[in-house]
């Protein structure tokens, strides 16, 4: 139980700084938004390429915007060396490492939230699909996004380069989440089947356990570096 | 204790014992290993040779009890500058689970003569403000050990009364008290032992009440020139 006090102290941290300044949600609304009006421009919102290239279009939107947030979640830590009083508190390392991965996700889940609706508005896009499935895709790929990021945000903020660095190291290894998402969501979009999107969710579902249960054994490693 | 950072060998055959209660300074040119030493103590870095003890248990015995021990006060603050000064204590007051947080603030925030600006953001604060915010975070917990790393650093002469009364309570206290300083006029007056640090090496052990000022600086100019 105090792990999880722990835990939650640290996201009440974290949000109540962010929410104070409002620096990472604005930067990331506004990033997301801007990227889906770029698209919107692009293609033609009322043509068949729509339904073939949203999916992909909003996962752009999703991670470019999500990379942002993550850039900042330690480099913020780094002002008045905040990261070495936590190392220092009597609290297992992997408590930072939870508690950063659910200000980041709920940062998206807000992000995601806005500019979703924006989506289906500028590209009269309407969701035929089932909305449930897609709300369990985007659920398991924003946590694997997240949770990914978060480790890699941990392991590049102590370079000086870090928000150059971070999606160079981070997209290689978030392949299959965005593939996964992405495959999935067109499958939604066309009305497929659940069994159709399984194997998808599966996969989602295996990376988002690797990369919670990772941290067990490395974080401590990650922030000594 | 030995402690080697990639090829370079930064902290040789460190033997140290502290008493508990006893309040020690460490002294020694930039580089000379005394941050490291620091960190080493404070388990923030495992030694790569020979054992620490901390309170008599070893530091990899169960580290997160030995931290709840340990106050550290740094020329960098640790404080969030978008929070408030409020906000910060009842943070780090959860984080070391300190009990009735709240009544302990208001204790610690007094302590300091913060009072009156516990609900200003630590942005807004002056250096000497958010030193002193510091000590009152390094404090919260009642640590039984403090760690001082070179806290002088920037402090203004109000903030300097306010951080050696604070060190004066705790040693009354009791309190074992590790500062690392380069102010040897504070270092002299305030401990019960001078150690001078060089190229991580511990070149010099004495009682600071057999020492004056002068000879201090003499001993410390001629063991840092020979280095």
């Amino acid at each position: 139980m105090r792990f999880l006090a722990k835990i939650a102290n640290i996201v009440w941290k974290d949000l109540v700084a962010e929410f104070r300044t409002k620096e990472m949600i604005s930067a990331m609304l506004i990033f997301s938004v801007l990227v889906i009006i770029v698209f919107a421009f692009a293609f033609d919102p009322v043509g068949e390429t729509v339904r073939a290239v949203s999916p992909g279009i909003i996962w752009v939107a999703f991670t470019f915007s999500g990379i942002l947030g993550l850039n900042r979640s330690f480099v913020n830590e780094k002002q008045n060396e905040t990261l070495l009083g936590l190392m220092l508190a009597p609290v297992d390392r992997t408590a930072i490492f939870f508690g950063k991965v659910i200000t980041n996700f709920i940062l998206m889940v807000i992000t995601e939230a806005i500019s979703l609706p924006v989506f289906f508005v500028l590209f009269d896009f309407r969701m035929e699909g089932s909305l449930l499935q897609l709300l369990l895709v985007i659920f398991l790929g924003t946590l694997g996004f997240v949770s990914i990021g978060t480790f890699l945000a941990a392991l590049s903020a102590n370079v000086r380069t870090s928000e150059i660095l971070l999606p160079i190291i981070l997209f290689p290894v978030l392949v299959p989440v965005i593939i996964g998402a992405v495959e999935s969501t067109a499958t939604i979009f066309n009305q497929g089947a659940f069994e159709q999107i399984v194997g998808w969710v599966k996969l989602l579902a295996v990376y988002d356990v690797i990369f919670l249960v990772v941290p067990f054994i490395l974080f401590d490693y990650v922030l000594e570096v | 204790m030995v402690k080697t950072i990639g090829s370079k060998t930064v902290l040789k055959d460190i033997n140290l014992h502290i008493e508990p209660g006893e309040f020690v300074s460490v002294l020694g040119p930039n580089g000379a290993g005394k941050t490291t030493l620091l960190k080493v103590l404070t388990l923030l870095t495992p030694p790569s040779e020979g054992q620490v003890y901390i309170a008599g248990q070893k530091i990899t015995g169960n580290p997160l009890a030995l931290r709840k021990k340990m106050g550290v006060i740094s020329h960098n603050t640790f404080l969030y500058g978008n929070l408030t000064a409020y906000e910060n204590l009842l943070f780090y007051g959860r984080m070391y689970d300190v009990p009735n947080v709240r009544q302990r603030i208001k204790e610690v925030i007094a302590e300091v003569g913060l009072q009156y600006s516990l609900n200003d953001p630590v942005r807004t604060f002056s250096r000497g403000m958010q030193q002193r915010l510091a000590i009152a975070r390094a404090i919260i917990h009642d640590p039984d050990i403090l760690f001082l790393d070179e806290p002088y650093t920037g402090l203004d002469q109000h903030a300097i009364g306010i951080l050696n009364q604070v060190l004066l309570n705790l040693t009354n206290q009791n309190r074992t008290i590790y500062m690392i300083t380069h102010n040897f006029e504070q270092g002299l007056h305030m401990s019960d032992r001078i150690i001078i640090l060089v190229s991580g090496r511990i070149v010099y052990e004495a009682s600071s009440k057999s020492l004056s000022l002068e000879e201090l600086q003499d001993i410390y100019l001629k063991l840092v020139g020979e280095s």
